[in-house]
């Protein structure tokens, strides 16, 4: 991640010598003003579209409200406990930790092999980039739509797997509550793989092939190579992309509520589709608000930590005081 | 069609909802129109109105009859204008429910009655439509009901549906299956003998939860009197002893394995892998499904002669069990006026909608089911749809699908915990307990 020194500096008035001081302030009103240009648009989105409704949400979270009529029914915290000892919430958040940890453990490796493969110059090498990045550019909707086609019982997926002989492979992909969400991170690894690996060939590209030739000339094997000057210098890209990748495990929605519902009986119900169900659906908004609070305290003190303590030497300077 | 309380949505950005909601400017003309014409002003009189008309017939053929209907209501009505806003099946409810928290919720807007209607009502957005249909709604007979709160009539029908089985006749015929079963336990030994030729006998869509609550409701609706059922949604209380009788029947019909494996999983509708399509294509000997299900199925599979394939019989008896055994599952689709909405042009348009000509139109061209106006029922071709109709009609009374008789959140609440249940993963206390005035999660 690029420093991004002019927005730290503070402007410095008060050191300014008499000689200097009408240039000084000069620069410094410009310096506020170009601040304020640039930061209010922002800003004004930033409150509008995220702080005012998450401070409703809390509003609406401590009343039983059904969304039709006036908050009038006060309860104070008592949505907060019916959520957090709830059993179907507990699933459901064990099932945004289980994805969020099944993709760092097995989709980061994947990328990353991928990637380092990709990188490397071979006939087609730009079909094949394309290729992996596709299910990417397709929309959540369709790929769920055609995901729940192919994994039907008896579907494509199913036929596919007789065909080959592996007719004993062939399960329940969708119907069984021991299964299905293993189904659906096969679907989410599909769909979003490629994300994940044209941000490290990013990542590679900003890797000087010298440090790769000097290491090979000084006798390092391709692996010692890989392992000691690739990986480490990926090391930012690879933090971001886990960032990235838990953020976007403990908001999921879509493709599991066009594929699941999140059934069969909550097998893979997550917290949005939790919240989505009994919220929205079920019109308990002071209900489903409370579940949006929760989700958006997990959600800020899992990048907080992340922040402060895996990407704090990439962004130093940047998000935190001291630099270097 | 009827819209399915857990359909698959794809995910409805709160913004965007938003959004259209403050779109919807349609009842904007109503005031001038009440200042302009008066109380007693019909809408033949001069002052410009416009009604805006939300429904969710986005696509051919129905998209083609509520056009032409419009056309006709405009050119009798020529101070009339109806603004057609259709709206995907899927988003309507949440859609409508965001619009009726605007200022500025639609004219006209699709409406499926029941503890829905009473849900909505507490907006003090819809308009009381008791008078201004009186001289009418009684020509729908029990079809009115439906779209009552507490006697009084905040929306009307245009559509009647009831629940019941479809099945393939050749597939019957294959399992030399002559009569239609009329007793669970003749039912049974239908599957038996279907299940011998090496036939599925049924098709359920688990994955959408609300085809398997349309079995418990009707174990239900077979095991208690009507005055339970309709006090139990009353209620919302279903702690007498038939409804957990229902539970233990549908336990022992379970453990006869009906239904085509992974059901759990399975869509109701939309593709030939759902219940639906596999019915549609000969996969499945019968479903249990709303009177929709011809025209869901051809949708669902290249043989589009499937319609004439399909019979029809009733829910079976259940020895013993206290409800009637004609009384039928179902609901139906209507409308409602909102308050901002211009009348009487508003109760006029919803009254040429079930006027006999119209009702026709939806029945010959649009595949509506069955009409709410009887006198269109003789337009109705299918013989299988006839059947369900006749049944409709003679049946001891009409069960309102419970999710929408009860209030939104008991409804729902009740779905899940009978889905839970086809899952193995509910028990009867689960289901009878997830019906409450504050229904928990």
């Amino acid at each position: 991640m690029a420093r991004s020194a002019g927005v730290v500096a503070p402007p410095d008035i008060a050191s300014g010598g008499v000689a200097e001081r009408a240039p000084r302030q000069r620069a410094s009103w410009r310096k506020r003003i170009e601040l304020t240009v640039l930061l209010v648009p922002p800003l004004a989105l930033f409150i509008g579209f995220v702080i005012v409704p998450m401070l409703f949400a809390v509003w609406y979270s401590l009343y039983n409200w059904d969304g039709f009529g006036p908050l009038a029914d006060f309860i104070g915290l008592r949505n907060y406990g019916d959520v957090l000892t709830g059993s179907v919430f507990h699933q459901a958040l064990l099932h945004n930790v289980i994805i969020a940890v099944l993709s760092v453990v097995i989709q980061l490796p994947i990328s990353i092999g991928l990637a380092i493969l990709l990188n490397r110059r071979m006939r087609g090498r730009s079909f094949l980039r394309l290729a992996v990045f596709t299910p990417y550019v397709l929309s959540e909707a369709t790929a769920a739509v055609m995901w729940l086609m192919l994994l039907a019982h008896g579907g494509p997926v199913d036929a596919l797997l007789k065909s080959a002989g592996l007719g004993g492979l062939v399960h329940f992909w969708l119907a069984s509550t021991s299964l299905v969400l293993y189904s659906l991170f096969f679907v989410i690894t599909w769909k979003f793989i490629g994300f994940g690996i044209v941000l490290l060939l990013a990542g590679l590209q900003g890797i000087p092939p010298e440090l790769r030739e000097a290491a090979a000339i000084d006798g390092a094997t391709p692996w010692q190579v890989t392992r000691r000057i690739t990986l480490p210098l990926l090391g930012p890209t690879i933090r971001v992309w886990i960032f990235l990748a838990v953020i976007g495990s403990l908001q999921l929605f879509d493709i599991v509520w066009i594929m699941t519902l999140g059934g069969p009986a909550n097998a893979s119900q997550t917290m949005l589709t939790y919240l989505y169900f009994n919220g929205v659906e079920r019109t308990q908004f002071g209900y489903g608000a409370t579940v949006s609070v929760i989700l958006f305290i997990i959600s800020f003190l899992f990048a907080l930590a992340y922040q402060r303590y895996a990407l704090r030497r990439d962004t130093s300077g940047a998000v935190t005081r001291a630099v270097g | 069609m009827r819209i399915n309380p857990k359909v698959a949505a794809i995910s409805v950005a709160a913004t965007m909802s938003l959004a259209v909601a403050a779109c919807s400017s349609g009842g904007s003309s109503s005031s001038t129109n009440n200042a302009g014409s008066g109380s007693t002003a019909s809408s033949s009189s001069s002052a410009k109105v416009t009604l805006s008309w939300w429904n969710n017939a986005t696509s051919q053929p129905l998209l083609g009859v509520w056009q032409s209907t419009i056309a006709a209501f405009q050119a009798a009505h020529p101070n009339v204008t109806i603004q057609n806003v259709p709206h995907q099946n899927e988003f309507f409810k949440s859609n409508m429910n965001i619009a009726l928290r605007s200022n500025t919720p639609p004219d006209i807007y699709q409406q499926w009655g029941g503890g829905d209607e009473a849900t909505q009502l507490k907006t003090g957005k819809l308009t009381n439509l008791t008078q201004s249909v009186s001289s009418w709604i009684g020509s729908l007979g029990r079809a009115a009901a439906g779209w009552q709160v507490n006697g009084q009539q905040y929306g009307v029908p245009y559509d009647q549906h009831l629940v019941g089985f479809w099945y393939r006749k050749d597939l019957f015929a294959k399992a030399g299956i002559t009569t239609a079963p009329t007793t669970i336990p003749e039912l049974e030994s239908d599957d038996a003998k279907l299940k011998a030729h090496g036939i599925t006998p049924m098709g359920l869509g688990g994955q959408a939860q609300w085809p398997d609550a349309f079995w418990w409701e009707y174990f239900a609706v077979r095991e208690c009197p009507q005055s339970t059922v309709t006090q139990a949604m009353a209620s919302m209380n279903l702690s007498a002893s038939c409804f957990s009788k229902a539970t233990t029947d549908l336990t022992s019909f379970m453990a006869t394995s009906p239904f085509e494996p992974g059901f759990n999983g399975v869509a109701a509708q939309s593709s030939p892998a759902s219940s639906a399509g596999m019915l549609a294509n000969g996969k499945v000997a019968m479903e249990l499904q709303g009177d929709w299900e011809p025209g869901e199925a051809i949708g669902d599979t290249t043989n589009k002669n499937v319609d004439s394939m399909l019979g029809w019989f009733a829910f079976p008896a259940i020895p013993g069990g206290q409800g009637p055994a004609s009384a039928v599952l179902g609901g139906g689709d209507g409308w409602s006026c909102t308050t901002g909405a211009a009348e009487p042009a508003c109760a006029e348009f919803l009254q040429y909608i079930d006027s006999t000509p119209v009702q026709e139109q939806l029945v010959t061209k649009a595949d509506i089911g069955l009409p709410a106006n009887p006198a269109a029922e003789s337009a109705i071709t299918n013989p299988a749809v006839k059947a369900a109709a006749q049944a409709h009609d003679s049946a001891a009374y009409v069960a309102s699908y419970f999710d929408q008789a009860l209030p939104t959140n008991p409804g729902l609440a009740l779905d899940a915990a009978i889905a839970n249940f086809f899952a193995g993963k509910g028990n009867n206390s689960a289901i009878i307990n997830s019906v409450s005035p504050t229904s928990g999660h």
